[in-house]
């Protein structure tokens, strides 16, 4: 029984990091840039969602589609002035604007909202299900973490392989000069990708707020991190492999904290991170991709 | 043509920038606006009193010196104490006599060079006594300093053992680490000599795990039933404690110690509601504030014990005009432990001032073989705390207080 809370657990941690994830691999895969701004951007969606909700007393549903909206044009702005005048530029170049633009947005939100934590207050008004005379409890936030996430990841497939936009998206991605040369717009493909990255990220970050409630500027930065490593551990750029990656890395976490060491829980995490990228170089998902000379 | 209107890009984000600032702190940031005010503040009324009151005080102002993180994740601390300090300096510029000039300096909770360069800076000020820092990293690097340059210091809130225990020239206002865990053993010893206890630390952190390893060695010392003591995170994995909660009610903790601070605290009563776990928490004196998380429901905080030798809500003449003074300055933010102590850490400095007859023209290396001459045999009534005194390695001595919430306020603990 114990065993099963403990895996219910890892499940709720690591669906939180699959959707942050499935944020990450998204813009790796098809922008082939390391956003490390969006565990900020999360933040910014959290905060949306927290002052909607306890400033103008509206219903956390609202709060949620607030946050969407307002994370969505930060990152249109984000990418419009930050990144797309270095397009073209070393990757180095932009992955520096990336680390900059996290610590502008840190920064700026402890301007406005100050640095002392607040406490998000769940968007699940669920009861917790408790099973086996209350040895066993799912809650509400849970489920719907999960839930979100997988359908987040069967959503952006089918996107990317249904509609015209997400094929678009694939060939920027495969070969960015000759789907210029096809005819895509390359720019507007890129904000497109920067726009949906960013909505997830405002849902991902009312869902890591309702299952870990403190919310401070910082408060993204660190499961921007990890999500950015379950999104590698899957194979970055694939968005089934973000989930895996997400969801095994939320389980292995947990397990090693209940039955190991709560101290070493990182590095053994990351030691199994290091076996899976000896054995598999691109992730459990990724595609070996072979250069042709 | 395009560089030019890059540049006119570049100057309306500026101006965007500011203009956002400017409109958005004002509803929703307490803190924000003193945070940006009180740089001008904190040396107007220094700057202003002496010059005003020149006439009466013939000899020139005190110079006290404070660093702290005044910007950075921890700048709740630094501004909480910067503030109550100014609030001590006001009424004793006030009073007349010996007058202090007050100044304050960022170091952003940065032990390495930040800490040593803004010391650096108060030092070429001409500071005659160091108020800092407000924690223990800073600290660390700076009471290695004032013991080189012969600087007397007193820091309100960096509580390891490490920052006065080597230094002769260091004390400390707010209790050391170990002794406030020996001291949280103790009172459970009295309260709940039958409880199975489990302990939730932050092993990343030297507050915590001093707390922690003193508690644990009291515990063994009263033999106390500790039946989980492993349950600890790091700075890294702190964003998901539900693990540690568990752990303590699968091994049937009914009393759970969690030596860390409220940001983290909330998380945990949050998640031990959600799974309907509800042991006795005690908390230590970083629990303090826990009641002024902005969105905490304070039902969930119903029966948590702490220790905190600084209670908002008392209703003792000087608590209440404190309390008054510093919402007025802070825009209505209650005052927690942090501020109490750096009001109290001025106090104690001017008593000892005045009873040693030191002022503004005494040399620094004098000042401070005064002050510890002053601080060995003096006993100071300050809000944290009656008849405080100093030991032979500059650590606090003082009644552990402890409350209970109740109804969402502080209840002294009989």
């Amino acid at each position: 029984m114990q065993i099963l809370q403990y895996l219910i657990n890892g499940i709720s941690i690591g669906a939180v990091y699959a959707i942050i994830a499935l944020g990450y691999t998204m813009v790796y895969g098809i922008a082939k840039m390391l956003n490390f701004a969006h565990g900020d951007v999360i933040m910014v969606g959290a905060y949306i969602s927290f002052c909607v909700t306890n400033y103008l007393g509206l219903p956390a549903a609202l709060s949620v589609a607030a946050a969407v909206v307002v994370c969505t044009l930060l990152g249109i702005a984000i990418e419009g002035l930050a990144y797309k005048p270095l397009r073209g530029t070393p990757s180095l170049a932009v992955l520096i604007t990336a680390i900059g633009v996290s610590y502008f947005l840190q920064n700026a939100a402890q301007l406005i909202w100050s640095s002392s934590p607040k406490n998000f207050t769940s968007v699940v008004a669920m009861e917790p299900i408790s099973l086996a005379d209350g040895q066993l409890v799912i809650t509400g936030e849970v489920l719907l973490t999960v839930c979100v996430s997988a359908l987040v990841m069967v959503g952006l497939t089918l996107f990317t392989g249904k509609t015209r936009t997400g094929k678009a998206m694939r060939a920027v991605s495969e070969d960015r000069a000759a789907a210029q040369l096809m005819g895509i717009n390359v720019n507007r493909t890129i904000s497109t990708t920067f726009a949906i990255g960013s909505a997830l990220a405002a849902v991902a970050g009312v869902l890591l707020c309702s299952t870990v409630p403190t919310l401070m500027p910082t408060t993204g930065s660190m499961p921007g991190i990890r999500a950015f490593t379950a999104a590698v551990f899957g194979g970055i750029g694939s968005i089934p492999g973000a989930m895996l990656g997400g969801i095994l890395l939320g389980i292995i976490e947990t397990f090693s904290k209940a039955y190991l060491s709560t101290q070493f829980s990182d590095a053994i995490v990351f030691s199994v991170l290091i076996i899976i990228l000896l054995v598999k170089p691109a992730g459990l998902l990724g595609k070996q991709i072979q250069e042709k000379v | 043509m395009k560089k030019f209107v890059a540049m006119l890009m570049v100057l309306a984000m500026v101006a965007a920038m500011f203009a956002g600032c400017g409109n958005a702190e004002k509803p929703a940031a307490t803190e924000a606006p003193a945070a940006s005010d009180a740089p001008a503040a904190t040396e107007a009324p220094a700057a202003d009193a002496p010059a005003a009151d020149a006439p009466a005080a013939d000899a020139p102002a005190l110079k006290i010196g404070l660093t702290g993180p005044m910007t950075g994740p921890a700048a709740a601390y630094g501004l909480a104490v910067r503030a109550g300090m100014e609030v001590a300096v006001e009424e004793i510029n006030a009073k007349g006599g010996l007058q202090i000039e007050f100044k304050s300096e960022d170091d952003e909770a940065d032990g390495s060079d930040k800490a040593v360069s803004a010391y650096n800076s108060l030092k070429d000020w001409g500071m005659q006594m160091f108020a800092g820092a407000v924690t223990t990293g800073s600290s660390l690097a700076i009471a290695a300093e004032t013991n080189a340059d012969g600087i007397f210091m007193l820091t309100p809130s960096a509580s390891a053992v490490d920052v006065a225990a080597p230094y002769d020239n260091v004390y400390q206002m707010c209790f050391t680490d170990p002794n406030q865990g020996a001291s949280a053993a103790e009172l459970m010893a009295a309260k709940w000599p039958e409880a199975t206890i489990g302990v939730i630390y932050d092993s990343s952190d030297a507050y915590s795990t001093g707390i922690a390893d003193g508690f644990l060695a009291k515990a063994a010392e009263l033999s106390l039933n500790v039946a989980v003591s492993d349950a600890a995170f790091t700075a890294d994995t702190k964003a998901d404690l539900s693990t540690q909660v568990t752990k303590c009610k699968d091994a049937g903790c009914d009393l759970v110690f969690l030596p860390f601070y409220y940001t983290e605290a909330s998380q945990v009563l949050t998640y031990a509601n959600t799974i309907g776990y509800k042991p006795t928490f005690f908390g230590c004196d970083g629990m303090d504030g826990i009641l002024t998380v902005e969105g905490f429901d304070t039902a969930l905080a119903e029966g948590l014990v702490l220790m905190t030798p600084f209670d908002a809500n008392a209703s003792d003449e000087a608590t209440a005009s404190f309390v008054a003074k510093f919402k007025e300055k802070m825009d209505g933010l209650v005052p927690n432990q942090f501020a109490a102590d750096g009001y109290d850490v001025i106090y104690a400095m001017y008593n000892a001032c005045v009873a040693a007859g030191v002022d503004g023209s005494t040399a620094p290396a004098d000042v401070c073989a005064a002050m510890q001459e002053q601080f060995a045999a003096m006993s100071v009534d300050g809000l944290t705390g009656k008849g405080m005194t100093w030991d032979e390695v500059g650590a606090i001595s003082k009644a552990p207080a402890a409350v209970t919430i109740s109804d969402g306020v502080y209840v002294p603990m009989g």
